[in-house]
């Protein structure tokens, strides 16, 4: 079955609001006795069903941005809030099991888990949020024929190729219906037809999905698919705009 | 707990090599445990055996013989020890867990061999014995360990003259001529006598006196010893002892001093025209787990009966079994210390590489949800699959190479022994040694990737993500 004619990911509910909201969040290094500052007192509103991106320079912060989005770091000053929950509020369960719940991740290096088929790859979130087998078989089956892979299903990573790599990422990432998935530069290791190729796929399904994208990137090609444009320089944001949605 | 199971399997598969060698570690310890442990416990069965066909399981004595009496046999004599007997044979408790009951004097004394143009005569340990009921005692084998002695025509319970004694008396009193005795040597002639012709001659006149009809001695041409002991009332007293063979006893000590006699003779000596009375009742259970309710069930007939009797097992009368049974128990806690060291830090190892490796993969299931005690599980569970293959081909290879040497044949002299003994390695046999070992290998392996997976949980989901 072509991507194109696949059966669409369920659709989330409207939501009102940001998805994310951060207030002057800050982060900081420690190396020794030296600081370094990455982020310099942030605040942005990413709103819920959107295809946002995050963009700057190598090392200006936007990684960093990503990873208090995602609450896998937890910022040194300010506060983060992801579908309205504080994540400050959270214990280290807490937070893994709100990130099992809420977000999905899409990463520059596809970070498959070599030893599982692609189909158990798709399916590994929905074991850590304890869906039913049914119901897992079936959610897995309909994103892994949504981004063209049904056929390629017990295959394993290393049997695919790059760009089939990243569509098994993508369908991971969507396959729990999360609120926010966020992409740190999901086509930068694909060539640019590869790119392309699933910069649409995001784009389709997080239409059909309604879910909330946010990536940080410098692809031109990606970028140009925004709805919302955060522009990072040297740990702050200097700019916001809006992209092709025009909202 | 599919998923995780799955997961681990493959993991262990992904790094085959490195496994494979970890695996075969543990495998190493499993097969060395198992073997050492299956060889130490046909050591106990072929110890145990042996003194249970010796002295039985359970020895009956008058109060204080087990501590004291050994210096003086005779005064500890049990009377009317054919009532007791009677009293525990038919006791409907004890009697279905009994394979012989027997009565037993020990004694000491002085064996001299006047005869052929000998002068020797040499201290001797003594037993008397019923020669029947040692036969039965001889056939004892719960164990199977094979060390069965065919009944020994010898010696005849109607047969009151004849006896048994060490090689090394044998050999002490020129003995290894007349009973044909392979590897004995004669002594060297003597050039001078140092016996007093006329007391030499009045300890056989003495001994003549109190012997068997001399019909009876013309036609056993065994060999003769004149034995002397004092009697309960501290009276010399000497019997002629006919020598029906030699055995040799294992220990050195006791092969140099033993002699085996009618039970008959040995109170003739020792109690002379008296009472005759023995220092012992052995009893032979048919198994030996049955020992502490028989002990139990005796100690309640001596006390109803009042009897000023005790009662010792064969674990009190043969130090030497314990002292062998704790001194190879101490071994194999020993090897099982070293070979767990050895899965410890073969396992420490892979385990640890594993974790560097599979840094970025940590990060990555942390970021999707995975809690720090399910990064912990994934590790730990992936130890104890290696502990649990390695320790399973260990037992599969311990099995075999057991059976191997069991069938081929093989002999050896275990300690105390008199006689060469089936060289075996009870693997099969024993269950318990199996699974223990099995379960304490896949536990240390387990243990040891405890450590690498306590690591792997505190790792920083960030830093496991940039790890490249």
């Amino acid at each position: 079955m072509s991507p194109a004619a696949a059966p669409r990911p369920a659709p989330q509910p409207v939501h009102e609001g940001a998805a994310v909201r951060l207030r002057d969040a800050a982060k900081t290094y420690r190396n020794g006795a030296v600081e370094v500052p990455a982020l310099r007192g942030i605040s942005l509103d990413i709103p819920y069903h959107r295809f946002s991106m995050v963009i700057g320079a190598s090392g200006s912060g936007k990684s960093t941005l990503l990873n208090l989005i995602g609450c896998i770091d937890a910022p040194t000053g300010g506060s983060v809030e992801v579908c309205g929950e504080k994540v400050a509020r959270l214990d280290d369960d807490g937070l893994a099991d709100f990130r099992a719940k809420n977000i999905g991740f899409i990463f520059q290096t596809f970070s498959l888990i070599p030893v599982l088929s692609a189909y158990e790859n798709v399916e590994y979130p929905l074991v850590l949020v304890g869906t039913p087998e049914a119901e897992r078989r079936r959610r897995t089956t309909q994103l892994l024929e949504a981004v063209g892979l049904a056929e390629h299903a017990q295959r394993r990573p290393n049997e695919l190729s790059g760009g089939q790599r990243q569509r098994v990422a993508i369908a991971r990432a969507l396959v729990k219906a999360p609120q926010v998935v966020l992409a740190d530069e999901p086509t930068a290791n694909l060539d640019s037809a590869t790119g392309q190729s699933i910069i649409e796929l995001m784009r389709r399904v997080q239409a059909e999905s309604r879910t909330t994208f946010v990536f940080a990137t410098h692809d031109p090609q990606l970028m140009s698919q925004a709805d919302e444009i955060f522009v990072i320089r040297d740990g702050t944001l200097v700019e916001q705009r809006h992209g092709r949605s025009g909202a | 707990m599919n998923l995780l199971f799955k997961t681990a399997a493959r993991n262990i598969l992904r790094n085959a090599r490195r496994s494979l060698m970890t695996g075969s570690a543990v495998a190493a310890g499993a097969l060395a445990m198992m073997l050492f442990g299956g060889f130490v416990s046909y050591i106990f069965a072929g110890l145990e055996t042996i003194n249970v066909q010796r002295v039985g399981h359970v020895s009956v004595f008058r109060t204080g013989y087990f501590l004291f009496g050994s210096g003086n046999p005779a005064a500890y004599g049990i009377g009317d020890y054919k009532r007791v007997m009677d009293l525990i044979a038919q006791d409907p408790k004890l009697k279905p867990l009994i394979n012989v009951v027997t009565p037993t004097q020990s004694l000491v004394g002085i064996a001299g061999n006047f005869s052929g143009g000998n002068e020797a005569s040499k201290t001797f340990l003594g037993v008397g014995i019923i020669p029947s009921a040692r036969d039965r005692m001889r056939m004892w084998d719960e164990r199977a360990t094979g060390q069965t002695h065919p009944a020994d025509g010898r010696l005849a319970d109607g047969d009151e003259q004849r006896g048994l004694v060490g090689t090394g008396l044998a050999r002490i009193l020129g003995l290894c001529g007349p009973l044909h005795i392979a590897q004995c040597p004669t002594p060297p002639a003597q050039a001078d006598n140092a016996t007093p012709a006329a007391r030499r001659d009045d300890v056989v006149s003495l001994a003549q006196l109190d012997a068997a009809p001399a019909t009876a001695q013309k036609k056993d041409a065994a060999p003769r010893l004149e034995l002397l002991a004092a009697t309960v009332g501290g009276a010399p007293n000497v019997v002629s002892f006919a020598v029906a063979g030699a055995e040799p006893q294992g220990v050195r000590e006791l092969d140099d001093n033993y002699i085996a006699m009618h039970l008959g003779l040995a109170q003739q000596l020792v109690y002379g025209r008296g009472e005759h009375k023995v220092t012992g009742i052995v009893l032979q259970l048919h198994r030996s787990e049955d020992v502490p309710l028989v002990r139990a069930r005796l100690g309640e007939i001596i006390a109803a009966n009042h009897l000023d009797l005790e009662v010792r097992d064969f674990r009190e009368l043969s130090p030497f079994y314990v002292q062998v049974v704790a001194m190879f128990g101490s071994i194999f806690v020993f090897i099982s210390l070293v070979m767990g060291v050895i899965v410890l830090f073969a396992v420490v190892n892979t385990m640890t590489m594993n974790v560097m490796e599979r840094t970025n993969e940590i990060g990555t299931i942390r970021a999707m949800g995975v809690r720090r005690r399910g990064v912990r599980m994934q590790f730990i569970l992936e130890g104890a699959l290696i502990g649990a293959i390695g320790a399973t081909l260990g037992a599969i290879l311990a099995l075999a190479i057991g059976a191997a040497v069991n069938h081929a044949g093989l002999t050896w002299m275990p300690p105390g022994n008199s006689s060469p003994a089936p060289f075996r390695v009870d693997v099969w046999g024993h269950p318990l040694l199996i699974g223990g070992t099995w379960v304490v290998l896949t536990l240390v392996a387990m243990s040891a990737a405890l450590i690498p997976a306590n690591r792997a949980a505190r790792l920083s989901v960030v830093d496991a993500l940039r790890h490249v």
